[in-house]
């Protein structure tokens, strides 16, 4: 298994990176950690003619809070952002689902704008992403657009991005809203670091009561773009989240979704996995969001 | 003979081969690089069945780098056809399609350039005119008469096809109170090595010798190359000295070698032919049993197992490879661990447009094991008895051997019994029990599985001349060869290669043993096969039982001409003599003796001293016959399959997650009893990853083909290997039965674990989905399947 | 086409190369600077026989190219030993535990193991098979390796004096 040719560029700054892609007219494509992208050209399943290795662009690299956001460069690796204070403190959903991406030595490489590019359907990081209503930023020769996250993802393994685009950050929002904010992530993998077939994400606030004033619910892996769970939220909000108003609102998922189906998994099983394990993880995030102290 | 007996043998000691691993020096075929190498990249059929109607290499070659396309046509005109071990003459099969392509992945044409890269550049550029078949997918479709022929010239898919009836089945079926029905499906795992397949051939014009480096084992394959390539044998010299990444009894390459010879001879230049993983998964011709079993069984009222009917279609591939024989090994164990008075067996073997299997770990053994303890489970809940105590009213006792099965093998010792108990006291059953039930109070499903399954040991083909009469062979051999030199060091030179097993701290432990020197002084190295005495390879576990005869055989041989030279120069009759440690001195009077490295100078060089026609030198060879071969089956296929047998009793406790349908391993148990352990360590770390193949086979491995024909799970991506994550801790624990058929009462142990493991977690699985109602004789019981599984049954409750 | 020239440390010592950019860091390693211990198992990140510390770092080098790795200081199974001839107590203890058997899973196990007890010499069951749950083992089922790399962190943190030693 070994690639096509192609030609190589390492870029500097983004603007170097943009400039190449542009000048490959479509025929060029960014590696960062070549978790996902070395497979596929090994096997022969892509032919880039120009790769960008993107890796020594100092401003691609880093995470800091820039107001309420948390803002992560695209090619940070996905162990920094695992082992980062600021990710931790501002992020704690994206600090569990990091725990599920892979292993030891994937994360050590692979980066966070790498699995978002990568658009995989069941990719804990896009899940996140989409879970918090997160932006993306993406940097070309024409300038620079910020894609929300319900427009980034457009099917399996595609996103919004042009060709000649760069993706440079991720902007995770920070909920700033008074109250106790939990967090879960779970997901059904068929060995424990293979992609999930079902994954969900979930990020709550408790007010003084113990009610929820707000819920973000995310599925991953079901459909071919991770998805918010629109009517399971409301049906959440102004409960205590206890069993039964987990279990009904739940249930409002076995209509929401349109589960693929392959040679792992039915239909069928994916949205009864995705029912149960979206019970799982609210009862999860509820039980952080208690513990967290008022 | 009591494990404390021994000095070396069946004590800790670190293996003499791990050194070169840790430090990562071992040199595996990959690491063989020769001045002017060329490689190989395989173009592989997209079709399931297609007639290959051209090909156009034109392109490939015109690409810099490219210096030769390689087709069926080439090698059908030089070569002569791989041979199946059948009486099939029509068969015939080639390294590469020649004329039909019958499997997606098959290979029809082979370029050879500079580099690999480059010979797979060329290779998409190779056009083939393919006329696609309508391709046959599912065994028993093949069966039926309108199924297309996957090879015509045999006129049937039907590769094999034999009932054999041992002992009075019928009246037997009548003369019972219960009898039972069932089908069990073992779907295509296999061993997976984490290396693949590779060759460097290089022919030598001068010397006109082809000489071979591979990953390999296999009997026969040196014989069995050199008469496909139509060289004289000695004019193949295999290299066994080259590290082989796992194999577990898939490592045949026998097309790969020819292919690679063939090129190789052509060219004048050495050439290396390494399998990249998807020429592996689907074109590597390595698969595994794919079998169907109809079982039905004849029982009492308290569940004394009488009589058995057992159907075993396997489908085999596009080709036959081991496949069809891996039906007949079980033969020599067919009844499992118990008494049972007389079975019936039919093996058919099918052959469908599917990637050929290759010979996998035990043989057949695993998935007839599988079958067996599901059979005992569903008789016990049939009758409402405890699984166990079934067994052990089933379990053909300690004072009953050696036990003739019906089909007329013999089981040479065993404690079956005591296996079971010290597993069962170990796995702290009771203990287990409360978990479960707990578990099942908490509203989880929870089991516990419970296997005794033999491990049939020592190798022997008795399942050649079973399956094909014409085929009259009944040696199976392995030799040893020691020299002492003139300053008193030993070389032992065993005659094969090893895939982990061992063999070097197995053969030093025992020449050790018998000389009684430190194994820590005694070399060992593999001659080639030009120097190499006959061997049939670390197969069939038998290099405990073979090599270890050999060496030990040698070594005695040896001991006798250390103790006639000492005679003569003490000058005293032997049976006055007291050996130890390799010094030999006068019972009478020990200050006079002779030391180990004077009576190696008398032998090298004072024939003077020599007794009187004793050769020069200090060195001795024994070739071993397999105990208890030497016979062909009998008109009604009774044959002694193996010599030794070895048992495992596994426990495991398991948890199925009622959505996801994700079964969690717990406590693991598993009683061995393979005899004496030459090497505790390693024959433990078999066992270990015995057990973790089986777990493999039982949830998560499957080479898995859509209705097209298409191997969907042709990558580590889709193929899931267990990792650390899904492997339990599992506890050991040891009991030894000694045979008495071998040097120090051991028998083999290097299918350990893999042939009871999938039993096991079946029965476990099964038993939690007991309060269900659910019934489960399918692997890999993977968490969509039982997870819709259980869906369904949960839906018709409510 | 294109070919670049890199300049690396391996195992301490400096090495200049001119690759294509196709070539990937394994097969680099392997054919190139003729470092065989690293294993390519599958070409396709999933098994581990590749794993090299880079940068410190336990990283695939079958999904990376050479050419990406100009700069880095690489250190592969051949480097383990503190001196040419000897073992590290890691290799060691996998020799002790014989948490091996056909050994070419085994440099990928050791770095792995490598990189986990750089950071922690305590780590629990847990840690360790998630340290090399990234690495497929098809010979020993891990119990001995879990259990050589418990020693090793026990022996390097001092918690444990060595048996007779055969290196």
């Amino acid at each position: 298994m070994k690639a096509a040719e192609f030609d190589y560029a390492r870029a500097g700054t983004v603007d170097e990176i943009c400039r190449l892609l542009a000048d490959a007219r479509g025929e060029g494509k960014i590696i960062a950690g070549g978790q996902t992208l070395v497979p596929l050209l090994v096997m022969r399943l892509a032919r880039p003619a120009l790769i960008v290795d993107i890796n020594r662009v100092a401003d691609l690299a880093g995470m800091a809070v820039a107001g309420d956001a948390i803002v992560i460069k695209a090619a940070t690796r996905q162990a920094d952002a695992l082992a980062d204070a600021s990710v931790q403190r501002a992020a704690p959903l994206l600090v569990k689902a990091l725990k599920m991406v892979g292993h030891p030595q994937t994360r050590n490489r692979g980066t966070i704008g790498g699995s978002l590019a990568n658009a995989d359907p069941a990719a804990e990081i896009g899940l996140v992403g989409r879970t918090l209503d997160a932006a993306i930023v993406a940097r070309s020769t024409s300038g620079e657009r910020v894609i929300p996250i319900s427009e980034f993802f457009a099917g399996a393994m595609t996103t919004a991005l042009a060709p000649e685009e760069c993706l440079t950050e991720i902007r995770l929002p920070i909920w700033r809203d008074a109250g106790r904010v939990g967090s879960g992530f779970m997901e059904m993998s068929i060995r424990q670091s293979d992609f999930a077939l079902v994954a969900c994400a979930c990020q709550l606030l408790l007010d003084g009561s113990g009610v929820c004033r707000r819920v973000a619910l995310g599925i991953g892996g079901a459909e071919a773009r991770p998805v918010r769970a629109a009517p399971v939220e409301q049906r959440l909000v102004g409960t205590r989240l206890e069993a039964a108003d987990i279990a009904d609102a739940t249930e409002q998922l076995r209509d929401a979704l349109a589960p693929l189906s392959d040679t792992h998994a039915s239909a069928d099983y994916r949205r009864r996995v995705a029912v149960a394990l979206a019970a799982r993880t609210i009862a999860a995030a509820r039980d952080d969001a208690r513990a967290a102290g008022a | 003979m009591a494990e404390s007996a021994f000095r070396y043998i069946a004590k800790k000691r670190r293996p003499k081969e791990d050194r070169r691993f840790i430090a990562g020096a071992a040199r595996y075929v990959a690491d063989v690089a020769l001045p002017g190498m060329l490689h190989v990249a395989l173009v592989a059929s997209p079709y399931p069945f297609a007639r290959i109607r051209g090909i156009d290499a034109r392109a490939a070659l015109g690409l810099p780098g490219v210096r030769a396309v390689v087709t069926g046509a080439d090698l059908v005109a030089a070569t002569d056809a791989m041979m199946s071990g059948l009486d099939a003459p029509k068969l015939r099969r080639y390294p590469l399609a020649h004329q039909l392509a019958r499997y997606v992945g098959e290979w029809v044409a082979a370029v050879v350039a500079e580099s690999r890269a480059v010979a797979e550049d060329a290779a998409e550029l190779v056009e083939v005119d393919y006329q696609p078949l309508m391709p046959v997918i599912d065994p028993e479709a093949a069966i039926k008469p309108e199924a297309p022929i996957v090879h015509p010239d045999h006129g049937s898919n039907v590769l094999f096809r034999k009932k054999w009836v041992w002992g009075p089945v019928a009246e037997d079926f009548a003369a019972s109170d219960h009898r039972l029905a069932f089908r069990a499906r073992w779907h295509r795992s296999s061993t997976v090595p984490i290396e693949t397949f590779g060759v460097v051939a290089a022919w030598d014009h001068a010397r006109q010798l082809l000489d071979i480096w591979a990953s390999i084992q296999m009997p026969k394959y040196p014989d069995q190359l050199a008469r496909a390539l139509r060289l004289p044998g000695n004019a193949v010299r295999v290299h066994f000295d080259v590290d082989v990444g796992g194999s577990y009894g898939v490592k045949r390459g026998l097309k790969h070698s020819i292919l690679a010879g063939f090129i190789a001879r052509q060219l004048g230049v050495p050439v290396r032919l390494l399998e990249d993983r998807l020429e592996n998964m689907r074109g590597g011709d390595a698969q595994g049993p794919d079998r169907i079993f109809d079982i039905e069984v004849a029982f009492s009222k308290e569940g004394i197992i009488r009589a058995l009917k057992i159907r075993a279609l396997d489908d085999c591939g596009a080709h036959a490879g081991r496949a069809p024989l891996q039906l007949g090994k079980p033969v020599g164990a067919i009844c499992g661990p118990y008494r049972v008075n007389s079975v019936e067996y039919e093996a058919i073997s099918v052959t469908t447009n599917k990637t050929p299997q290759e010979a996998v770990r035990g043989f057949g053994q695993s998935p007839t094991n599988f079958a067996l303890e599901t059979m005992m489970d569903r008789v016990a809940a049939h009758l409402g008895l405890d699984r166990i105590a079934l067994r052990r009213a089933n379990l053909i006792a300690k004072d009953q051997f050696p036990y003739t099965i019906p089909s007329g093998s013999t089981y040479d010792s065993g404690d079956y019994h005591t296996v079971l108990e010290k597993a069962l006291n170990a796995a702290d059953l009771p203990a287990l029990l409360r978990q479960r039930d707990g578990a099942r109070a908490a509203g989880k499903l929870a089991g516990i599985g419970i296997a005794c399954c033999l491990e049939p040991s020592g190798g022997n083909s008795a399942f050649e001349p079973l399956f094909n009469p014409k085929n009259e062979t009944t040696t199976w051999m392995e030799a040893c060869s020691i020299k002492i030199d003139l300053y008193g060091a030993v070389v032992v030179s065993m005659n094969t290669s090893s895939s982990g097993q061992g063999h070097e701290t197995l053969a030093a432990t025992v020449v050790g043993e018998v000389l009684e020197r430190d194994p820590e002084t005694v070399r060992v190295v593999r001659a080639d096969s030009l120097s190499a005495l006959p061997s049939n390879s670390p197969v069939g576990s038998r290099m405990a039982i073979m090599l270890g005869g050999a060496a030990a055989g040698a070594a005695k041989k040896l001991k006798e001409s250390i103790l006639a030279i000492a005679a003569k120069k003490l000058g005293a009759p032997v049976s006055e003599l007291v050996y130890q440690n390799g010094d030999v001195a006068l019972r009478q009077d020990p200050a006079k003796k002779i030391s180990w490295d004077a009576i190696a100078e008398i032998a090298h060089r004072k024939f003077h001293e020599l007794p009187e026609g004793m050769e020069p030198g200090l060195q001795a060879t024994h070739v071993l016959e397999v105990p208890t071969g030497g016979t062909l089956p009998a008109a009604d296929g009774r044959v002694q399959m193996y010599p030794c047998y070895a048992f495992e009793t596994h426990i495991v406790y398991a948890e199925i997650d009622r959505i996801t349908g994700q079964v969690s391993l717990g406590r693991y148990v598993v009683g061995h009893d393979c005899g004496t352990m030459i090497n505790p360590d390693i024959v433990h770390g078999m066992t270990y990853g015995g057990i973790a193949h089986g777990i493999g086979a039982a949830l998560y491995e499957r080479f898995r083909y859509d209705d097209t024909g298409q191997l969907v799970s042709g990558t580590f991506m889709d193929y899931l290997i267990p990792s650390a994550h899904e492997v339990p801790n599992v506890e050991i624990v040891d009991h030894c039965t000694p045979s008495p058929l071998t040097a120090f009462g051991q028998k083999g142990s290097g299918e350990a674990g893999y042939l009871g493991a999938p039993a096991a977690i079946s029965g476990a699985v099964n038993d939690a989905l007991s309060p269900l109602g659910l019934k489960l004789a399918e692997l890999p019981m993977t968490p969509g399947l039982l997870g819709d599984l259980i869906a369904t049954a949960d839906s018709k409750h409510k | 086409m294109s070919r670049h020239e890199i300049s690396l440390t391996v195992n301490g010592r400096t090495y200049r190369a001119t690759v294509p950019a196709r070539l990937t860091l394994v097969d680099f390693l392997r054919e190139e600077l003729r470092l065989t211990g690293t294993h390519a198992g599958c070409e396709h990140g999933v098994c581990g026989a590749c794993s090299i510390l880079l940068d410190g770092r336990a990283v695939r080098s079958c999904l990376m190219f050479a050419v990406q790795a100009d700069g880095a200081t690489i250190t592969t199974v051949e480097g383990l030993a503190p001196e040419p001839g000897t073992l590290s107590v890691l290799q060691d203890c996998f020799w002790e535990l014989h948490a091996l058997q056909c050994g070419f899973c085994t440099p990928g196990m050791l770095i792995a193991a490598q990189s986990l007890l750089a950071k922690s010499l305590a780590p629990s069951e847990q840690e360790i098979r998630d340290a090399i749950g990234g690495n497929l083992c098809r010979c020993t089922g891990y119990k001995q390796i879990v259990e050589a790399i418990q020693l090793a962190a026990a022996r390097l943190s001092g918690r444990n004096v060595p048996a007779n030693n055969h290196g």
